[in-house]
């Protein structure tokens, strides 16, 4: 078992450091000069060449990689070019607080809609709810969710006046609703489906029949054994989403106006800021690699089946 | 369209039949189980409708897309509404809304179907060999599947455009390398499974070569996954070229995109609701019917996997 975590552990550690390496070399592919750049547009070939040889650009690419993964090391991921003296990690950190409030909220909103939604479905099939939550599932997976942001801001913010416009401001959770909503709806629909189809297998497995059989109440037949049992892919799964979200929605925080790390992301792709990019890219994969070990370390924690086959 | 070959060296062993894909009477089976689902029937029709207005645009649109009328914008200077004259109303640069909408067709089934294409086909001969393989070839293979996963697919395409810079051939292609490690992942775990059947073994002793079996023996036996996969992915990348192009990076004006018209038209929404409302819906309805489509094929051709996603 313990053995088993550690090798997932040192494979999380090669895929980080894979996804590290491939920045790097995404850096070099951007066609801008930096030490042009930085340098700005008027300055002598003799000044670019001393900013080149200053941001160690005269070097081998070898000797870059070498100090590149010593600055990571460090937790330096490089001065922006655009943003006058700004370190990138600062300004990551200073983003991540909006995208991990939107983040959290996306999440929240699959579960608080997702979950329910399935449940009942599968308690009722083919009721009128069922067909309802269908139809709603089908469209949630559909819509792209810029259109979506945008028609609930047209209808919830501009028409009626519930909501702010865009932007972000006191509270922030205020300012969080429409976008986390957005964020949430594609998850939402999809857990709705994988729930009802999980509980509506769940409920013809011979040890529901039992616990009926011995006189347990529908109710408590439905909170301890059916929902628990449906709820651990979904679990692992909600986990992957926040990782992905933590990356960085870029769609959604543009369309509502939030500085995230998305926003931060696009903005320095659209001005060829290659610390940024790199920064904000190997970000991204990051959340990702590390919470899909987390979730798959807590995995063999929920559900005992797969701690026995592991643990072989 | 699918013409699978004979396995010669069947032998007849039981369990290696590939699926009903293969089997002569595959097309009226699927024609039956059509006509007997209202929902598959009816987004089947809808792709077929689709590509019609796509390979047809030229006949069908009213107008060219790209001109710009006289009689397009209000004496204000406001996008007209729609009526007699432009059936969806005009944008802001006064060219018809329906014409870009039809040329629009066009532009999503194109990168969707291409890309989807490219995406499968690296993500086949990856898997497969992967899969086939095994050891230090597999653990290379599936490890950068890995890594590409990790890069958050929206970004990864964003990152890769401002690299390559923005072109409707570089979409397609950007589409297909991030989405092929999804369908990796799948075939090479299905290739495991496979390669340790009766028919491999057995092909393998007649002194068959690897390349030769993965081609006639374990590929037909893919089909059904990738044509599953394949559906779904055309509306994946459909909803990224929309996502690429609205943020201004997809599809190079003034050609007509419905991502592009949907961002377009998100200055003017509060004076013009149906610059933003007829792209959505095009888009919503396409990307549905390929979702709905592709679940009718997943019961149609392959019920194992109807018990996973």
């Amino acid at each position: 078992m313990s053995g088993w975590v550690i090798r997932r552990f040192l494979q999380m550690i090669l895929v980080v450091f894979g996804v590290v390496t491939l920045a790097f070399v995404f850096a070099f592919l951007v066609p801008a000069n930096p030490a042009r750049m930085v340098a700005g547009p008027q300055a002598s070939p003799a000044a670019v060449a001393s900013i080149a040889h200053q941001l160690g650009l005269d070097r081998s690419t070898w000797s870059q990689y070498w100090s590149f993964l010593g600055r990571l090391v460090h937790g330096n991921l490089g001065i922006s070019f655009v943003l006058q003296g700004r370190t990138v990690a600062s300004e990551i950190l200073r983003a991540l607080p909006y995208t991990a409030f939107l983040a959290v909220g996306g999440v929240i909103w699959e579960v608080i809609i997702g979950i329910p939604a399935g449940v009942i479905a599968a308690y009722k099939p083919r009721s009128f709810f069922d067909r309802f939550a269908t139809l709603g599932a089908l469209f949630g997976l559909s819509a792209p969710p810029f259109w979506l942001g945008l028609m609930l801001i047209y209808f919830l913010s501009y028409r009626w006046s519930i909501f702010p416009l865009n932007g972000v401001g006191s509270p922030l959770i205020w300012y969080m609703i429409l976008p986390s909503f957005t964020l949430g709806v594609g998850g939402a629909a999809f857990y709705s489906r994988m729930v009802r189809t999980t509980i509506l297998q769940v409920l013809r497995s011979p040890f529901i029949e039992f616990a009926r059989l011995k006189g347990m109440p529908e109710r408590t037949i439905l909170f301890r054994h059916v929902v628990r049992h449906a709820l651990i892919p979904v679990v692992t799964m909600l986990g992957m989403d926040l990782g992905y979200f933590l990356g960085g929605v870029l769609i959604i925080e543009s369309i509502f106006g939030i500085p995230g790390v998305g926003q931060l992301a696009f903005a320095s792709i659209s001005t060829l800021d290659v610390p940024m990019i790199t920064g904000t890219v190997m970000v991204a994969a990051i959340f990702m690699v590390v919470m899909s070990f987390i979730v798959d370390v807590a995995y063999t924690f929920i559900d005992p089946r797969v701690r026995l086959n592991r643990g072989q | 369209m699918i013409n699978l070959p004979e396995n010669e060296l069947d032998f007849g062993i039981a369990g290696s039949e590939p699926t009903m894909l293969g089997q002569p009477n595959f097309w009226r089976r699927a024609l039956k189980s059509l006509m007997h689902d209202g929902v598959a029937l009816a987004s089947v029709a809808f792709i077929v409708l689709l590509v019609i207005v796509a390979v047809f645009a030229p006949w069908i649109s009213p107008y060219n897309p790209v001109q710009q009328f006289a009689n397009g914008l209000s004496p204000v200077g406001a996008p007209v509404g729609p009526g007699s004259h432009f059936l969806l109303g005009t944008d802001s640069a006064a060219r018809d809304v329906l014409s870009r909408l039809i040329y629009g067709a066009r532009v999503s089934l194109l990168v969707g179907v291409v890309a989807t294409s490219l995406a499968s086909a690296i993500g086949v001969v990856v898997g497969a060999i992967a899969g086939y393989a095994g050891g230090i070839v597999e653990s290379v293979l599936m490890r950068l599947t890995d890594m590409v996963l990790s890069f958050p697919i929206l970004l990864f395409c964003v990152a890769l455009i401002a690299v390559t810079g923005p072109s409707t051939r570089n979409v397609v292609l950007v589409i297909a390398f991030a989405y092929w490690t999804y369908l990796a992942r799948v075939v090479r775990g299905q290739v495991l499974s496979l390669k340790e059947r009766e028919f491999v073994t057995a092909a393998r002793t007649l002194g068959v070569g690897h390349i030769k079996i993965i081609r006639k023996h374990i590929l037909p036996h893919l089909m059904p996954t990738i044509i599953v996969y394949a559906t779904l992915g055309i509306a994946t990348s459909i909803l990224l070229e929309a996502s690429l192009s609205f943020l201004g990076i997809g599809v190079p004006l003034p050609q007509a995109s419905w991502g592009e018209m949907i961002s377009e038209g998100q200055q003017y929404f509060q004076s013009a609701p149906w610059l933003l409302i007829a792209p959505g819906v095009a888009l919503i309805l396409t990307v549905l019917a390929f979702n709905l489509a592709g679940d009718w094929l997943t019961d149609l051709l392959d019920p194992a996997t109807r018990e996973g996603r």
